[in-house]
């Protein structure tokens, strides 16, 4: 880790000495390359977020337990634009016992919040799809309310070769 | 102009949990990234969609800029009675999309009756 970082410090700086001898001549285009990398790096070293952080907006008090929550997302996504994301609650989803809400909370976008989901007891199974972006590799956290006001988590390691955020596509 | 495409099975029966997949044609600009001239991209992605279903609200998404581009969704249903199935999903530009969407469901006993 400490390795790594050093190691991308140094080529940044490389990268930004490099540009700027090279760049002289044109002051504008060069300068508009410096932001694009600027935030790139910003992107890229985007800090890991706490658990705690993660789920402090939608839990107040309540009691977080992990499991019953089934979680399948690739081991290894190759584009980061496009992760697909399932999950499967344990909930019989009568007028008793249902799913409220699902948050899906990844650790290093820039906007923690992937998506939330609103379910009753008329949907019949809490079960969901749906294709995330992730800007890195990260734990992505499912979050589900039930209806007597607990918490459900759980968590799932993403490693992406290609985050999504940093290039045009 | 954004649209839709719903996916459902082909036969639905009272009582049945049924699966539906929609899939809404839209671009999700997250404000991150920059176009080929190097332009910031305005943010611009579906704030809230919704099914409604018989005058209630039966499913309900809130994507960010963390969905994907042309967002897919599946979720359940469990079968009541036919109805029209209506989706209305609105983005940060203020356009709103809707698709209306007839639904069959027949009836339990008529399943359940044996064949000639």
């Amino acid at each position: 880790m400490l390795f790594s970082l050093s190691r991308r410090d140094c080529l940044s700086r490389f990268l930004k000495a490099s540009v700027g001898v090279w760049g002289m001549g044109s002051g504008m285009s060069h300068a508009q390359d410096m932001s694009v990398l600027g935030r790139v790096q910003d992107m890229t070293d985007a800090r890991l977020r706490q658990f705690d952080e993660m789920i402090a907006p939608y839990v107040v008090r309540q009691p977080v337990k992990q499991g019953g929550i089934t979680l399948s997302l690739p081991m290894l996504a190759d584009n980061g634009h496009l992760v697909p994301l399932s999950l499967k609650v344990d909930s019989p989803m009568t007028e008793e016992s249902h799913v409220t809400h699902i948050y899906v909370i990844s650790q290093r976008n820039p906007v923690p919040l992937m998506a939330m989901f609103v379910l009753g007891p008329w949907n019949g199974r809490a079960e969901l799809s749906m294709r995330v972006r992730l800007s890195g590799t990260q734990m992505v956290v499912v979050l589900a309310r039930m209806s007597d006001g607990t918490f459900r988590y759980e968590t799932q390691e993403v490693v992406v070769t290609e985050a999504a955020c940093i290039d045009n596509g | 102009m954004t649209t839709a495409r719903l996916q459902l099975p082909a036969r639905i029966v009272e009582g049945d949990v049924f699966k539906l997949r929609l899939l809404v044609q839209h671009p999700m600009d997250s404000g991150f990234l920059r176009d080929l001239e190097g332009v910031l991209v305005k943010r611009n992605v579906i704030r809230h969609l919704q099914c409604i279903f018989h005058d209630k609200e039966v499913f309900r998404v809130e994507p960010t800029t963390g969905t994907s581009a042309n967002p897919l969704f599946e979720f359940y249903l469990r079968a009541t009675k036919s109805g029209e199935l209506y989706f209305r999903w609105v983005d940060d530009k203020g356009y709103i999309g809707e698709l209306r969407q007839k639904l069959v469901i027949e009836p339990a006993n008529q399943s359940k009756a044996p064949k000639p």
